[in-house]
């Protein structure tokens, strides 16, 4: 917001001078007579090759199948519709450009229609599981109700999903519990004690991460169930997810605790913190949204694992909420049985998990994308309001104690040299104090 | 907390020896450590024991079996006739259709978003392909046999029919000039459980392929603008070689994804234990499928030799997931710098 130039012949502005928009002035026809042009590359006849040869590659094809030739089938009509528009708009393209130019044009087009391609997928695999659950999801006691009393010919008015929902939750804050302070403790473990030891944890870790799930399944299957003795139950699906969810996590947080700038770390050592406060008081609180975006990802992944929960929970139809004992189904195990069976109320239910499913994880997607997709050290609003609060509190409160040099003061730790007013006067004060006592960054 | 410097001996100050440098990192620092070191020790002694684990139980099998385990296409282990050839020939064919899917797909999407997407849409376009990954493979499972399966019939059935001379893509007892042959031989193949399974791993391949693709240096690109290529000649010229690395490991990456995908394959296929080269034919078999299918009616043995199939399945990922992350880690800049 620049402040315009005086158009000629204007009053000078009174004093304090304010800023003008230079939009909201009248604009002055250049001098020289030139106008603004239009940078953008896209001429009309881009535009019209690309319209013209798709008509004309839909209408050949719709000839071709309806009239000429024995062929059927949507995709088929598809891909040949798309081979036609290639062609065709390559001959379009050919009469005004010369040989390069016309194979970039081909190259955008097989691109954007690729990219195209990948979200229309995504569009149409979550579209179709929630448009097929909706025979399901308008009864509210698909919400509210498990399937002990409804046997498979039961229409859908009787019977839900609570039980899965349930069991879902139960599964997933135990695997929780067990990943996040680990998982934790391991990338932070991987950054701040670097040497031989922690490059082989990371390098198995990331080998870890595709661990095929049917594999941790089977772990905990002969460790918990076979070895142990176990039954299959809510805990042993549990460990499972851990084991599956643990490099996924551990992977992420790494990755992002990587990205904390070393100058903060080494400012901290610098102001002779230790290097656990260094961890507690710089580097996590520097990269927490990235943190959580890593824990929520990794619970987005979790959830829905099957195969795991497959080999270790089993498969009941009542509300089972011990989790140490008797089996315990999961949204995506539910969904996977209710699939099995021919009765289309069953696969309607089947369907209606899965879209349970999938809104559970859009839900932790968008958190995920709400609390991350900042980088280290970059603040909301509110957050930097806090900072700033909590640094006037800090610079009042030193103003004070180095005003008043009271007697009483000697109960609290002395103010680091660097923050008194008279500060590098004397010898400084050993590194008794806490320089990090305050907390800068870890007000949340 | 302090890091004292101990200077050696008061004595030799004149000598301008090198000095003995110790920092005494104090009780509360050598307890994170120490906190910090067996967390890391926890989590690889749990990754290894996976491996370990599977391996004490697959023990009996695999004894028993001896190489016959890698040749055998059966699988009735209490007869004492088992082995993971037909198990492993279908996991590999499933996922090289796969990659064969996603690879050209993940590509263009990967160049689209970091060359020609907009700005404003590129980061949409991110979250879009990762959501993409996040969704639960059993939603994938689904959407394959009830909605992609009845579509993609008649392209598999013209590709049998005008194709059918290449070997792999023959469906034996199909008959072209039947109008009336029955759908039944050309689903639950593995062409379609690797159609879904492509779909799956395309944005796992196309966030890595991106994230390379991005990193191709600036000045490069204008150098190639600059000396008039188009925006394709720049890409081809800077863009692709400079994103190989990151490419092939992206596939491998997916590669490993495909080889372990278990309920999207599983609720797809019918499981058989022939050695079926037949990509579009009915019928196709892989480890996880085996595995989910058995495992409740395995008696002892029969678990020890399903372990054993694990075990391999295991080995194969761990082998591919390896060789990706070197390739992807050498292709990337600043690797070398951390760690």
């Amino acid at each position: 917001m620049t402040v315009a130039p005086e158009a000629p012949g204007a009053r000078r502005p009174p004093w304090p001078p304010r800023t003008e928009l230079p939009g909201l002035l009248p604009r002055t026809e250049a001098p020289g007579g030139e106008r603004r042009r239009t940078l953008t590359a896209l001429r009309d006849t881009d535009v019209y090759a690309v319209v013209g040869s798709l008509a004309a590659a839909l209408a050949l094809t719709w000839l071709l199948f309806t009239r000429l030739l024995p062929f059927d089938g949507v995709v088929g009509f598809v891909v040949t519709a798309y081979g036609f528009f290639l062609l065709l708009y390559a001959l379009l393209v050919s009469f005004d450009e010369s040989g390069p130019a016309v194979v970039d044009r081909i190259a955008a087009a097989v691109v954007r229609s690729l990219g195209l391609l990948l979200v229309a997928i995504l569009a149409v695999v979550v579209v179709y599981a929630l448009v097929e659950g909706r025979k399901a999801l308008v009864h509210l006691n698909f919400f509210t109700q498990d399937m002990e009393l409804a046997g498979p010919l039961e229409p859908l008015s009787v019977g839900g999903a609570l039980h899965a929902a349930l069991g879902t939750l139960i599964m997933i804050v135990i695997a929780l519990v067990v990943t996040v302070p680990l998982g934790l403790v391991c990338a932070v473990f991987l950054n701040e004690v670097p040497g031989p030891f922690a490059r082989f944890v990371r390098t198995i870790v990331e080998a870890m991460t595709a661990l095929p799930s049917i594999v941790a399944g089977l772990f905990i299957y002969a460790t918990v169930i076979l070895g142990l003795g176990m039954d299959q139950s809510g805990l042993a699906a549990s460990f499972a997810l851990s084991v599956m969810m643990l490099p996924i996590i551990i992977r992420a947080a790494d990755v992002v605790i990587r990205l904390v700038p070393g100058t903060l770390r080494e400012a901290a050592y610098a102001t002779g913190a230790s290097s656990w406060r260094t961890a507690w008081h710089v580097v996590l609180p520097t990269c927490r949204s990235g943190l959580t975006t890593s824990v929520i990802l990794g619970t987005a992944r979790g959830i829905g694992e099957t195969s795991p929960v497959l080999l270790t929970a089993g498969f009941t139809s009542e509300t089972n909420l011990d989790p140490l004992h008797g089996p315990m189904v999961s949204l995506p195990l539910a969904t996977f049985e209710f699939v099995k069976s021919p009765e289309p109320a069953m696969a309607s239910r089947g369907f209606g998990t899965a879209s349970l499913l999938m809104a559970l994880v859009l839900l932790l997607f968008v958190a995920a994308r709400v609390v991350g997709g900042r980088g280290p050290g970059h603040l909301t609003r509110r957050q930097e309001h806090r900072r700033v609060t909590a640094s006037r509190r800090d610079a009042s409160r030193f103003a004070e104690r180095g005003a008043g040099a009271r007697p009483s003061a000697d109960a609290k730790p002395p103010v680091p040299a660097a923050d008194r007013p008279d500060g590098p006067s004397g010898p400084a004060t050993p590194q008794s104090s806490d320089p990090f006592r305050t907390r800068p960054g870890s007000s949340s | 907390m302090t890091a004292g410097v101990d200077v050696g001996g008061a004595a030799d100050i004149g000598a301008d020896g090198p000095r003995r440098l110790h920092a005494d990192p104090g009780l509360p620092d050598r307890l994170f450590r120490l906190v910090l070191r067996s967390g890391g020790g926890l989590v690889l002694a749990v990754m290894l024991l996976v491996g370990g684990f599977l391996l004490y139980r697959a023990w009996l099998a695999l004894d028993r079996a001896g190489w016959s385990f890698l040749t055998t296409a059966e699988w009735a282990p209490d007869a004492g006739r088992f082995g993971i050839a037909a198990v492993l020939v279908g996991t590999l064919l499933i996922a090289a259709v796969a990659v064969c899917v996603a690879v050209p797909l993940a590509t263009g999407a990967a160049l689209y978003i970091s060359e020609y997407a907009p700005p404003g849409l590129r980061r949409t376009l991110i979250s879009v392909v990762d959501l993409m990954a996040a969704v639960p493979s059993v939603v994938y499972g689904l959407w394959g046999v009830f909605f992609l399966q009845d579509r993609v019939l008649p392209t598999a059935r013209w590709i049998a029919t005008y194709l059918g001379w290449i070997p792999f893509l023959d469906v034996t007892g199909a008959d072209p000039a039947d109008p009336l042959a029955p759908a039944s031989l050309y689903t639950s193949s593995t062409f379609i459980a690797g159609l879904v399974v492509g779909m799956m791993i395309a944005p796992i391949i196309c966030s890595i392929m991106r994230e390379v693709f991005s990193q191709a240096p600036a000045g490069e690109r204008e150098g190639a603008y600059a000396l008039g290529a188009t925006r394709w000649g720049m890409i081809r010229s800077v863009v692709l070689p400079f994103g190989k690395g990151g490419m092939i490991g992206g596939t491998m990456l997916g590669l490993g994804r495909a080889l372990g995908e278990t309920i999207a394959v599983f609720m797809i296929i019918s499981l058989t234990f022939d050695i079926q080269w037949h990509v579009l034919q009915s019928g196709s078999s892989s480890v996880s499928s085996l595995i989910a299918l058995r495992y409740g009616e395995a008696s002892g043995f029969g678990m020890s030799a399903l372990m054993a199939a694990g075990f391999a399945l295991f080995v194969l990922t761990l082998v591919v997931n390896f060789a990706a992350s070197s390739i992807v880690a050498r292709s990337r800049s600043g690797a070398g710098s951390d760690a």
